[in-house]
């Protein structure tokens, strides 16, 4: 049942022209991103080759360009979930759903799948520049599925909040909006550490881009991926509650 | 048929903050039944059947669905109900077997028989030619039919149907009513309407609703059989009112206008000597039409002393 709405989800992304355009948008914007940093590469090359223990081109080329990734999506994400449930509830189309023989857990979850899905699409699409060095050069893989991996995460946590959002409303653009200041907030937020220095860890902890930010460093590290793992599970959570408190009203 | 009741509501209440939608509504419904959801607009029609359907929770009292509580065993209980909304839930920019498909997906019916599904729910609801069209350019009645085909698809032993029949034209309309007469036949369905010729036509039960009370339920035949016959006559040069009374029969004359006149009688019809005692005393009869819009009649007697109501309360 979950995949059956998960494919309803995906369907309905792909019959407009706004997953396509999205796709086609990041992909020239992050080539060309790429094939500067690349250039960048190239004039450093002879200094680097003089230096001992030197940064490879994982280090130069790739994490920078997914670093950037990171911050695109972040403006883009809720373009995609903006419409997930608040286009549903608008055009009456929930009705269909809440009383077919489902449960709201497995109509978030199938909501939450199909837009994960995409986000599979888009890092892999993303993944494959960086794979094409292959053909010059060796790259260190665990530091790229490290970066696949902490890709993977961050957006769906920009896919979780943006679905929590899009539950609260019938308007899609106010649910872009708010999901739009809301994952602005959660990467400015650590900004203010050094004002506040008492409460410095708590505050970049709290960061979204911090945890991804050692992740593609190659830090693969257990409480970096178990807050992602919370931070979507929360934000599902409030969601179903969100769908469950449509009937009491 | 069985003997328990496949619907069964009982005290049922809602509040929308402090004002109360529905008050302790009770009633149940066998299989094989059309029960008739009659009411003024706001009278809380559209919440019950919210209610019935999962889409609403109730604030207090109970709803059963073939013995499944809708609140406590919601994933049984829906499985047995097919719903079309006032609005029908329409993806505008899929094709109509698309739509059913993913419709049957979701009311669980297994792959093998989906498409079987989908072929007898169209042809059911006459949708067989515009299968691969796209909902959205449909006209109002396809989409319309669409709704219905999606709340049938999984053959439920329940259908409700919230004002089917609004916003088509008379010959779409005569096509929905004889579809749910035929629905009615295998299935028990719960159909609101303020259109009552269209209860009179399709229900067995009728049920009228008021300021979310029920104020009146019996079975359409007890209906017809308990309203008192009359008839309506209209005479160019009308005698007095008194002189109609002495009309074998007649036990009550109510005067329409000047010329027109409703006459109520008991036993055998009084239509033959009407028309001697025209001729005689040439009271130039034009006009005689049996009574029958009893429903009409009954319904506008049971609501009319409260439609002083402040519609915001009733608006809900």
């Amino acid at each position: 049942m979950i995949i059956t709405i998960a494919q309803q989800e995906i369907r309905t992304l792909f019959l407009s022209p706004l997953a396509w355009i999205i796709l086609a948008v990041i992909q020239v914007l992050l080539g060309y991103m790429f094939l500067a940093q690349l250039d960048n590469f190239f004039l450093l090359q002879p200094q680097l080759s003089q230096l001992d223990n030197v940064p490879g081109v994982t280090d130069i080329v790739i994490a920078p360009l997914f670093s950037l990734a990171a911050i695109i999506l972040l403006m883009i994400m809720p373009l995609i979930t903006m419409r997930s449930i608040a286009e549903e509830k608008r055009n009456k189309t929930l009705t269909l759903l809440v009383s077919s023989p489902i449960s709201m857990t497995e109509i978030v979850l199938g909501k939450f799948l199909g837009l994960f899905f995409f986000v599979f699409i888009l890092v892999s699409l993303l993944m494959l520049m960086p794979l094409s060095l292959f053909i010059g050069t060796p790259l260190d893989i665990g530091k790229l599925l490290s970066i696949f991996i902490s890709m993977l995460l961050l957006l769906s946590s920009f896919a979780a909040i943006g679905l929590y959002l899009s539950s609260l409303t019938d308007n899609q653009t106010i649910a872009a909006v708010s999901t739009f200041g809301a994952l602005i907030m959660l990467w400015i937020i650590d900004w203010v550490s050094e004002v506040l220095p008492r409460n410095q860890e708590v505050i970049s902890y709290l960061s979204l881009l911090q945890h991804h930010q050692t992740m593609l460093e190659g830090i693969f590290n257990s409480a970096d991926v178990a807050y992602y793992l919370i931070f979507i599970t929360v934000f599902l959570v409030l969601t179903i509650r969100q769908l469950d408190r449509g009937r009491l009203l | 048929m069985t003997s328990q009741a496949v619907v069964q509501v009982e005290n049922l209440s809602r509040f929308y903050q402090n004002q109360s939608a529905i008050k302790n509504l009770s009633f149940s419904l066998n299989a094989g039944e059309v029960l008739g959801f009659l009411g003024p607009n706001g009278a809380g029609k559209s919440t019950t059947m919210k209610i019935l359907t999962g889409n609403l929770a109730p604030s207090e009292g109970q709803v059963r669905i073939k013995g499944f509580d809708i609140i406590e065993s919601p994933r049984e209980a829906k499985q047995q109900i097919g719903y079309l909304p006032e609005h029908p839930p329409l993806y505008c920019e899929a094709s109509v077997d698309e739509y059913l498909k993913y419709c049957a997906q979701l009311r669980g019916i297994r792959r093998q028989s989906i498409n079987k599904a989908l072929d007898v729910s169209k042809q059911q609801c006459g949708l067989s030619d515009v299968g691969r069209r796209l909902i959205g350019h449909l006209s109002k009645g396809y989409q319309q039919r669409v709704g219905i085909a999606q709340a049938i698809i999984h053959n439920p032993p329940v259908i409700i149907l919230d004002e089917p029949t609004v916003g088509l034209d008379p010959i779409q309309m005569r096509d929905i009513r004889h579809l749910i007469k035929k629905l009615g036949q295998e299935h028990s369905v719960i159909l609101s309407t303020h259109i009552l010729s269209e209860v009179q036509a399709t229900c067995d039960q009728v049920q009228i609703i008021q300021q979310g009370e029920l104020i009146y339920h019996s079975s359409i035949e007890t209906l017809n059989l308990s309203q008192a016959p009359s008839m309506t006559i209209g005479l160019n040069q009308p005698p007095t009112i008194e002189q109609l009374k002495q009309l074998d029969q007649v036990t009550h004359v109510k005067a329409i206008d000047e010329q027109r006149f409703e006459l109520f009688f008991e036993g055998e019809s009084p239509a033959q000597a009407i028309v001697q005692q025209s001729v005689q005393q040439q009271w130039e009869l034009y006009e005689l039409i049996p009574g029958q819009q009893s429903l009409e009649d009954l319904f506008i007697e049971l609501t009319q002393d409260e439609t002083s109501v402040d519609p915001e309360v009733t608006n809900k």
